[in-house]
């Protein structure tokens, strides 16, 4: 498997480098917004991507939960880390294009908010494994995760709700979605989510080597207390 | 009456007891909650009309900040004098210690709301123009959904370093579809201009998933060592 | 349109930035285990 890493790696690159040239070059300019529309050939599978790695933190920490099996817990970290990043990517592309295409960086819509909300409660899971000692960490992270996927459904609702008594011009627009575009949406995704899990799975390697590390540390330090050399 | 309901019932009796007593938690959240109203009110100088637009999100955001200083506290007593060992030997289930402690804490920031609101309505000459017996409605159920995943989260922030600032930390983005309920149904009554009907069911809707919630995975963090 | 090099370029640093935090943590680990191979 891990002489694997070096070849997958590259043939990502390469679906990189071939889907962002579709999306700078191949892809039509648009009527409407010339080419910074091309933006969201980035944004939208990114936030695509990040959703899947929100989904795998869910189900591993659901998984951890119930069987306590530690390889879960590592592709929880691993796989909120990638969320996060992928998180961070959309909410700052989508001002950048959002304010040469409508004139605002922020507006509080459904679809930055949420996303905003999501990045919140990530960072605060992130945040909760930093700040905990000790071995029941995964425990309490986990919990944190299945009270954070409860909430995102509540989160839509309230501010679908809230838009609709408060509304305001959508940005973003609803609009269909030209044919041509979309395949490249979809090569853009698929790039994106082969290089996410690639660094997801590194991440989940460094984790796994991390707690070997840190349990032999300990053994170690238990070893000299009991008959100093 | 069950061992459960037992735990319960005796251990709310004695939190609120040694809270009369000393008054520590609710003297420190009033004051609290006075603070942020006043320094509030030099950020604003509303209009009655205006103030029944704001009030809403400011009222909230007090009472969400003075519940902050009662939920940290939650289990400090008990930590200070090991009885969480106690608890976790005893045959009696973690839900009902769970219970004991968002009941106690709902008391203690639903007696500051009830302290604080006649100080809002004086400060912003405040008047409902919708129905304000709905306020209660709001009140109760918001109240619940802070202090029921406060208590949660008090638990879990036992073990981390920062413990006091963890808490916020973890609560105030999932509390994020609940407080803009609350805020969005309080303005929606006393302006008058739309039904807090949805919000109200929202809230409700809440906390009955975070209740279950907590319950159901109370005893995993209780039991965490 | 110096928005959409903004976007691609802010992007692919951040992608950048974690995998530079995944490098060093990785750097770290390694000395550590160098560290404990000694010590046996």
């Amino acid at each position: 498997m891990k002489r694997a890493f070096p070849i997958l790696a590259v043939v990502t690159l390469a679906l990189l480098g071939y889907s962002a040239y579709e999306a700078l070059v191949v892809a039509p300019t648009d009527r409407l917004q010339g080419d910074v529309y091309r933006i969201i050939y980035y944004h939208v599978p990114s936030a695509w991507t990040m959703f899947t790695f929100f989904a795998i933190n869910f189900v591993a920490s659901v998984i951890y939960l119930i069987r306590r099996n530690l390889k879960a817990d590592a592709v929880a970290v691993a796989a909120a880390e990638m969320g996060v990043v992928f998180n961070t990517v959309v909410l700052v592309t989508g001002p950048l294009w959002a304010r040469p295409v409508w004139g605002i960086w922020w507006t509080w819509d459904i679809r930055l908010t949420s996303t905003l909300v999501l990045w919140l409660i990530y960072v605060s899971y992130l945040l909760l494994r930093r700040f905990s000692s000790g071995g029941q960490m995964p425990l309490l992270a986990a919990t944190l995760a299945v009270f954070g996927a409860l909430d995102m459904p509540l989160v839509y609702f309230s501010i679908w709700f809230f838009r609709t008594q408060h509304p305001q011009p959508v940005v973003g627009g609803g609009g269909s979605i030209d044919p041509r575009m979309l395949h490249i949406w979809l090569l853009n995704w698929f790039a994106f989510e082969c290089f996410g899990l690639l660094v997801f799975w590194w991440r989940y390697r460094l984790e796994m080597m991390r707690r070997e590390v840190e349990e032999t540390q300990e053994l170690e330090s238990l070893l000299e207390t009991r008959s100093p050399r | 009456m069950s061992t459960g309901t037992l735990l319960t019932r005796t251990t709310l009796m004695k939190d609120l007891r040694l809270e009369w007593r000393s008054k520590d938690a609710i003297n420190s959240m009033l004051f609290f909650a006075l603070l942020v109203v006043v320094i509030f009110s030099f950020s604003f100088d509303p209009t009655a009309e205006e103030s029944r637009r704001i009030a809403g999100g400011l009222v909230w955001v007090a009472f969400l900040f003075a519940a902050v200083v009662a939920l940290n506290q939650t289990w400090a007593r008990e930590l200070r004098n090991q009885v969480l060992d106690a608890y976790r030997v005893s045959p009696a289930p973690a839900n009902s210690l769970f219970l004991a402690k968002a009941l106690g804490n709902f008391i203690f920031v639903a007696v500051l709301e009830a302290l604080m609101t006649p100080l809002f309505i004086v400060f912003y000459n405040l008047r409902a123009v919708g129905p304000a017996y709905q306020l209660f409605a709001v009140a109760l159920l918001g109240t619940w959904a802070l202090v029921v995943n406060g208590t949660f989260f008090a638990a879990i922030s036992l073990r981390t370093r920062s413990r006091e600032i963890m808490l916020p930390l973890l609560l105030f983005p999932i509390s994020i579809p609940a407080l803009l309920a609350m805020v969005e149904a309080t303005s929606s009554i006393l302006t008058g201009e739309f039904s807090a009907k949805f919000w109200i069911v929202l809230l409700a809707a809440y906390d009955v998933v975070f209740t279950m919630a907590s319950l159901f995975l109370f005893e995993l963090v209780l039991n965490a060592e | 349109m110096s928005y959409l090099y903004a976007a691609y370029i802010v992007t692919w640093l951040i992608h950048i930035g974690y995998i530079g935090t995944l490098v060093q943590r990785y750097a770290r680990l390694r000395r550590e285990m160098q560290e404990l191979k000694r010590e046996s």
